[in-house]
C-alpha cells in the first residue's frame, strides 16, 4: 500500500486521541532518539580510553578539537542550512577561497586582522549568492551550490595561479589561532564561540524557529506568514560566512593557503551533520547533534592513529558506522510513526 | 431507498474476521472486533475518526497485520502478510489516496504488475485487448492510452477498480471512495458499486458519509474507540441511529443557532474584480460579524479565490481591501499583519508543521509578539499559546508533543488557535471540518459562530452544502472560476446552490 520510495512509512490511519500511555511512550522514544548518536559516541570514547593510554589526555583531546575546529564551525552552520530545507555543497570551495584571499592580502602586507576580516566577508558574500540563486532563481540548492563550488575554486586558482601561498614570513597571521588563552589555543575558543552562537541562533531565535518551519513544510510556513526565501538565504549566508571563517582559521593554523575544491571537507561536514541525526530532508535537527556527529567521526580517525591500526581500513569503518548510525535513527523514526 | 438484493438472509460469507486486536504503540486501534462480509453485498464500516475503521479495512486487505484474532476466507483460516497476498486470495483495496503511476497509460496502470508478457517484454497488443474487454464489461469509458496522471480523480478511481477486477478480486475494500469526488462522479461511483455487487462481488465500504452508507450498504458495522458497537442490516438504521451509535450519545443539534447579521455593520473585506489562476473577475464583500458561505463544485475555483485574497497565490488583477486599507502587495505575511487570516484547505500540506510541537505550530505566525531582539521568550510564548488553545478547547496540557500525534479535529483546532493569536478581523476558513469527526465538527461550528458573534467577518468555504446552509448568513456560489450567484435568506436552499454550482452563467446572474 505504501510506495517503497517513501522515506517515512505512512502512519497508520488510527488518528487515535493521544492517550496518556501513547504520549508517555512517544516521550520515551523521543528521548531515546534524542540520545541517538550520543550513545555510540560515548561507547567509542570509553573503548578508546581503555585501549589507549594516550587517548584521554588533555593534549590529545585538545589536539582533536584544534584539528576539527574548522570542520565544526562549517558543520554547525551547515546544520542550519539542512534544517531550513537546503544543502550547501560549496563550503569546501568557500573555505579554500577565503583562506586564499586572506593569505594573499596578508602577503601584500595588509594588517592580519583586516585580511582575516575580508576573508570571512568573502564567505558571507558567496553564501548570499548561493542563497539567492537557490531560492529566488528557483535552482535546486544541490545544483546551485555544486555549480558555485566550481566557480569559487576556479576564482581561488586564478588568485594563487595554482601555487601554495606561504605565510611563514607573516607570523602575525598566526595569532588568530595560535594565541593561548587559559592554556587553550584561540582556534578552539573561536570554534566554541561560533558553534555556541549558531546553536543558540537555531534554538532560541525567531529566525531559528522559522528555519525549522521552512524546512519542515515550506508551503505551510509561507501561509503562516514565514518569509521562507529570506530565511533560507540567511541560512546560506551563515553557512558561507562560517566556511569563510573556517578557511581563515586553517590558513592561520598552518600559515599557508592553497586553492582547492576541498570536496572531502564538504562531505565530511555533511556526514557529521547526518550522523548527528539532523534530517537531510529538512525541518529537524540541532547544532549540538552535529557537534557530536563530527567528533564521532574524528574519534574514529584518532583511534586509528593511536592504536596504530592499518589506516586503509579507516574509511571502511567510517562508512559502515555511518550506515549503522543513520539506519538506527531511521529505524527508530519508523517505530515512532 | 431501493436496495439491490437487500437482506437475503442466507448469503454465503466470503470473509470473516474473528476477535481482531490491533495496537499502535500504546493505542488500541481495534479491540476484539469480529465482522463477516457476505458475497454480493456492500458492507459499510462507519465510526468517528480514530474509531478504527480504516485499520480494519487495511487488515482485511493485508496492509496491516492483526496482533491477535483470526481471518477466515470461505471458512478457511488465512493470514496475509502483504496486500499482494490478499490480492492473490481475491481481496483488493482502493485507498483514500489513489495509487496510479501518473506517467504510465491507463491500460498500463490497470495491468501494473500483471502485464501480459513474453520473456520479460510486455505484449502491448494483448494488453490493449484485455483492457478493452475488461473496461467494456465494467461499462467504463476510459481512454486506454492517455497518461493516468492527466485523468480526473474519479477516472483514476475507476482505474483502480479495473485493476481490482483484472485480478479477479471478489472483495474490494474502498476507503472513503467518494471523499474527493464531485456530486455527479459520486452518483456514478454508486452505480459502479451496485453493478459490482450484481456481479457477485463484495464491497467493504469505509465511509464518513451516512447518506451514502444508508443508500448503498446492505449491512452496516459501527465502530467506536476500536470496539464493535453493532452490525445490523442497513434497513434497520437511520442517520440518527447511526450517529447515536457512533458517538455513544445522541448528537445535539448539528449547528449552533444562527445570529442575524447586524444591520449596517461595516464592510471588513472587500474584493473587486479579482482574477488569478482559476479565478475570473471575482467581487465580494464580507461585513463585520457576518459568515459568508462560498459554495461550488470541487474545482470551481473556491480555494483559488481564497488563496488569491489571502495572498498565497499571485493575483493577475483586481483589488483586495480590508477595513484598514488596501492590500496591494499580496503576501501571507502582509495579510496577517493587516488582520486577514486563512485556515488553508489542506491541514497536512498547507497548515501544519508536522515534526514540530503543538506549541511551535500555534505560535509560528506571531513569534514577534513574545520575542525581544529576535530571541523567543518561552514563558510568554507558552502563556499566549495556552490562552488561545483553551479558547479552541484543545484538551491535554502537553504542548510539547508533536502536533502529528493529535487527532484530526484537534489538529484543526491548533490551526484555529494559530489564527486567533494573530487577532484577525477577517477569517477565510477553507474546508475547516474536512476529515474531522462528528464531535469536533460541532466544536468548530461553535467556534466559527462565536468568532462572528465577536465581530469577526468569516468567509467559509465548504463542499458540504449542509454546512454552508447551517452556518452562513449569505451564500456565494462559484462555477468555473466565477462567482455566479449570491443567495440570501429564503433563497438559500440546497437545490438553489446546486443549480447555481452547475450553471455556467456569468457573474451577477441570479439563479431563481
Amino acid at each position: 500500500m505504501t510506495t517503497g520510495a517513501d522515506t517515512t512509512p505512512a502512519p497508520p490511519e488510527v488518528e487515535a486521541p493521544p492517550t496518556r500511555v501513547g504520549r508517555a511512550q512517544a516521550l520515551v522514544q523521543g528521548r531515546w532518539r534524542a540520545a541517538g548518536i550520543v550513545i555510540p559516541f560515548l561507547i567509542l570514547f570509553v573503548v578508546l580510553t581503555i585501549a589507549s593510554s594516550s587517548f584521554a589526555t588533555k593534549a590529545n583531546l585538545l589536539n582533536i578539537l584544534d584539528q576539527q575546529s574548522a570542520t565544526l564551525i562549517i558543520a554547525a552552520a551547515g546544520t542550519l542550512v539542512l534544517v531550513s530545507g537546503g544543502i550547501d555543497l560549496s563550503v569546501g570551495s568557500i573555505y579554500g577561497l577565503s583562506g586564499v584571499v586572506a593569505a594573499e592580502l596578508a602577503i601584500h602586507n595588509w594588517p592580519a586582522g583586516l585580511a582575516i576580516l575580508v576573508g570571512v566577508l568573502v564567505g558571507f558574500a558567496a553564501g548570499l549568492i548561493n542563497g539567492v540563486v537557490a531560492t529566488y532563481f528557483r535552482i535546486s540548492a544541490l545544483i546551485a551550490t555544486l555549480a558555485m563550488s566550481f566557480v569559487l575554486a576556479g576564482i581561488g586558482s586564478l588568485i594563487t595561479q595554482g601555487n601554495l601561498l606561504n605565510l611563514f614570513t607573516h607570523q602575525s597571521f598566526s595569532q588568530l589561532t595560535r594565541t593561548s588563552i587559559f592554556t587553550v589555543n584561540s582556534s578552539i575558543w573561536l570554534m566554541a564561540v561560533a558553534v555556541i552562537a549558531l546553536g543558540l541562533f537555531l534554538a532560541a531565535t525567531t529566525t531559528g524557529r522559522y528555519m525549522y518551519a521552512a524546512g519542515g513544510n515550506p508551503e505551510a510556513a509561507r501561509i503562516a506568514g514565514v518569509r521562507v526565501n529570506v530565511v533560507r538565504v540567511v541560512s546560506f549566508m551563515l553557512s558561507g560566512g562560517a566556511a569563510g571563517l573556517a578557511g581563515v582559521i586553517d590558513a592561520s593554523r598552518v600559515l599557508s593557503a592553497q586553492s582547492q575544491d576541498n570536496s572531502s571537507l564538504t562531505f565530511t561536514v555533511l556526514a557529521g551533520i547526518v550522523v548527528g541525526g539532523t534530517s537531510i530532508l529538512g525541518g529537524e535537527g540541532a547544532v549540538w547533534r552535529t557537534v557530536v556527529g563530527i567528533l564521532f567521526i574524528a574519534l574514529i580517525g584518532n583511534g586509528y592513529d593511536l592504536l596504530g591500526l592499518n589506516p586503509l581500513y579507516e574509511q571502511i569503518t567510517l562508512g559502515v558506522l555511518m550506515i549503522l548510525a543513520v539506519g538506527l535513527d531511521a529505524w527508530s523514526r519508523g517505530r515512532r510513526a | 431507498m431501493a436496495r439491490v438484493g437487500s437482506v437475503a438472509p442466507s448469503r454465503r460469507v466470503f470473509v470473516e474476521l474473528r476477535e481482531i486486536d490491533k495496537h499502535f504503540g500504546g493505542v488500541r486501534a481495534l479491540d476484539a472486533v469480529s465482522i463477516s462480509v457476505e458475497e454480493g453485498t456492500v458492507h459499510a464500516v462507519i465510526g468517528e475518526n480514530g474509531a478504527g475503521k480504516s485499520t480494519l479495512g487495511k487488515i482485511i486487505a493485508g496492509a496491516l497485520q492483526p496482533d491477535a484474532g483470526e481471518i477466515l476466507l470461505d471458512g478457511e483460516l488465512v493470514s496475509f502478510r502483504s496486500p499482494r497476498e490478499a490480492l492473490s486470495s481475491g481481496i483488493a483495496a482502493i485507498a483514500q489516496e489513489l495509487l496510479v503511476v501518473p506517467r504510465l497509460s491507463v491500460a498500463e496502470n490497470v495491468f501494473l504488475g500483471a502485464e501480459p508478457r513474453r520473456g520479460g517484454w510486455v505484449r502491448r497488443g494483448a494488453l490493449r485487448r484485455r483492457f478493452e474487454a475488461l473496461a467494456g464489461e465494467a461499462g467504463f469509458a476510459l481512454p486506454p492510452d492517455r497518461p493516468a496522471g492527466l485523468l480526473r480523480t474519479a477516472e483514476q478511481q475507476q482505474i483502480e477498480i479495473l485493476r481490482a477486477l483484472a485480478r479477479d478480486a471478489r472483495l474490494i475494500v474502498m476507503d472513503e471512495p467518494s471523499a474527493a469526488l464531485s456530486e455527479p462522479d459520486t452518483v456514478r461511483l454508486h452505480e459502479i458499486i451496485r453493478s459490482l455487487t450484481h456481479a457477485g462481488k463484495s464491497v467493504l465500504l469505509v465511509s464518513h458519509f451516512l447518506r451514502e452508507v444508508l443508500e448503498l450498504a446492505d449491512t452496516v458495522t459501527v465502530l467506536r474507540d476500536g470496539k464493535l458497537v453493532h452490525t445490523k442490516p442497513t434497513s434497520q438504521e437511520t442517520e440518527d441511529t447511526l450517529i447515536r451509535a457512533m458517538l455513544g450519545r445522541p448528537l445535539d443539534a448539528a449547528f449552533p443557532p444562527k445570529s442575524a447579521p447586524r444591520a449596517g455593520a461595516p464592510v471588513v473585506l472587500s474584493v473587486r474584480d479579482l482574477s488569478a489562476p482559476g479565478v475570473v473577475d471575482a467581487s465580494l464583500e464580507v461585513r463585520e460579524g457576518e459568515i459568508v458561505g462560498l459554495a461550488g463544485l470541487v474545482g470551481a475555483g473556491r480555494s483559488e479565490l481564497a488563496r488569491a485574497i489571502f495572498g498565497a497565490d499571485r493575483r493577475q488583477k483586481g483589488e483586495v481591501e480590508l477595513a484598514d486599507g488596501d492590500l496591494a502587495s499580496a503576501a501571507p505575511l502582509v495579510s496577517l499583519r493587516h488582520g486577514l487570516a486563512m485556515i488553508p484547505e489542506s491541514r497536512k500540506d498547507q497548515g501544519l508543521l508536522p515534526g514540530r510541537s503543538v506549541l511551535d505550530n500555534v505560535t509560528i505566525s506571531r513569534l514577534d509578539q513574545f520575542s525581544r531582539f529576535g530571541i523567543v521568550n518561552r514563558r510568554a510564548e507558552r502563556a499566549a499559546a495556552s490562552r488561545v488553545l483553551d479558547r479552541v478547547a484543545v484538551k491535554g496540557g502537553d504542548y510539547g508533543a508533536p502536533v502529528s500525534a493529535l487527532s484530526g479535529g484537534n489538529q484543526q483546532k491548533v490551526l484555529f488557535a494559530r489564527m486567533l493569536l494573530c487577532g484577525p478581523r477577517v477569517l477565510i476558513a477553507d474546508e475547516p471540518t474536512r476529515g474531522v469527526d462528528v464531535g469536533a465538527k460541532r466544536a468548530i461550528y461553535d467556534l466559527l459562530v462565536g468568532l462572528a458573534g465577536e465581530g469577526m467577518g468569516v468567509l467559509l468555504i465548504s463542499s458540504e452544502v449542509e454546512e454552508i446552509l447551517g452556518l452562513a448568513q449569505r451564500v456565494l456560489v462559484m462555477s468555473r472560476g466565477r462567482i455566479v450567484s449570491e443567495l440570501r435568506g429564503e433563497e438559500m436552499t440546497e437545490s438553489a446552490i446546486l443549480a447555481a454550482a452547475f450553471s455556467e452563467r456569468t457573474a451577477g446572474a441570479r439563479v431563481p
